[in-house]
């Protein structure tokens, strides 16, 4: 599986690592929901250290889309949600 | 759903909305490059003017620490002259230009992070047009109408999220640049007025350095006329013309002679 970390780019991830990363998923997605800003920072970081740690660098001159994308390391969590908007941050 | 699915379907939907189609398939390949390559340039200028506004708070971060060392010195001085309020007064300058250094330098940081980022965008967006313009020619080259369109879909969602990521680093990096900007402006305006380096700038009238000027030339005369006397006392005259100061002339003395002995003694050997 692809994963791409906006700003970093793409990482093959293995399948068997998607347990562990759709925990840290969860709990960043909760955070983002309570809007607890410390919690945020610190899924967000946990989430990209295991993709940067189970993955390995996919070609940078392949043209092969991710599978997941996930927000930059530091973005804050006003821009995830803004994000998660149609009309949010990505440039269209 | 899970977050990271939320995200990935909608910047795969902007980015794929974002490709432009036209008539004939192949055209659509052409122009996506031309997109690219522009891409590829406003990069390249994103990273210019990331590095633009690093080195100008990297000069200011040099002006000020040279002024904080200008307050260092002014400090020593004046307390070498039993000036104690001169003496706080340069440290309690030095330590307000303290922290605008700190600050600078976390700015600096941030810019230099930013820089690294914008570069590697650009590598990987380099290294991705570079296969797009190869695998735009393969299939303009074998080109069926049957599995054109396909094999066009593959190869412009490919670059298309590699386009939407590179767009929103140069999106970031000029917002983060602007904010610095508009901080190094207000930083180089007060240099400029004088109000961050009037404090240590000699000759310009602060008043640390006209007191500490008035008192170094009153003691500079003093050291002169010494110096004057003891010239005046019975010398050598050759010791006097080798050498500009009376405290130079006793000290070299006794080198002046072992280095003449060690001479003939070389002359001898």
């Amino acid at each position: 599986m692809i994963i791409r970390i906006l700003g970093e780019g793409q990482y093959d991830v293995a399948d068997h690592a998607l347990d562990r990363l759709n925990e840290l998923d969860a709990t960043l997605e909760a955070a983002v929901e309570a809007s607890d800003d410390a919690a945020f920072s610190t899924a967000l970081a946990s989430l990209l250290d295991g993709v940067r740690t189970a993955g390995v660098a996919h070609p940078a001159d392949s043209l092969d889309e991710s599978d997941l994308i996930l927000p930059p390391s530091d973005a804050t969590i006003d821009e995830v949600r803004q994000m998660l908007n149609e009309d949010g941050l990505i440039p269209g | 759903m899970s977050l990271m699915k939320r995200i990935s379907l909608i910047f795969r939907s902007k980015a794929n909305k974002a490709l432009d189609r036209a008539e004939d398939p192949r055209e659509t390949l052409d122009y996506s490059y031309q997109r690219q390559l522009d891409l590829l340039s406003k990069v390249r200028r994103g990273v210019a003017d990331v590095a633009t506004s690093r080195k100008r708070v990297e000069l200011q971060v040099t002006q000020l620490e040279q002024s904080a060392a200008k307050l260092q010195a002014q400090a020593e001085k004046s307390l070498q002259m039993n000036r104690e309020d001169l003496a706080r007064e340069a440290l309690t300058r030095k330590s307000a230009l303290a922290s605008q250094i700190t600050d600078l330098k976390t700015q600096h940081a941030q810019l230099l992070g930013e820089e690294e980022k914008l570069t590697l965008a650009q590598q990987r967006l380099q290294a991705k047009v570079e296969s797009f313009r190869t695998r735009k020619e393969t299939i303009k080259a074998t080109y069926t109408a049957a599995e054109a369109q396909t094999r066009i879909n593959e190869a412009m969602s490919g670059i298309g999220e590699e386009m939407g990521d590179v767009g929103l680093a140069i999106q970031r990096a000029e917002d983060k640049t602007a904010q610095m900007q508009a901080r190094a402006g207000a930083i180089d305006e007060l240099i400029a007025s004088g109000a961050l380096d009037d404090a240590s700038a000699i000759n310009q009238g602060d008043d640390i350095t006209r007191e500490l000027e008035a008192m170094s030339s009153q003691a500079d005369v003093e050291a002169e006329l010494a110096r004057l006397k003891g010239i005046s006392a019975p010398q050598a005259p050759e010791a006097i013309e080798a050498a500009p100061d009376a405290g130079e002339i006793l000290a070299d003395e006794p080198e002046k002679q072992e280095s003449v002995s060690d001479a003939s003694k070389d002359g001898q050997a």
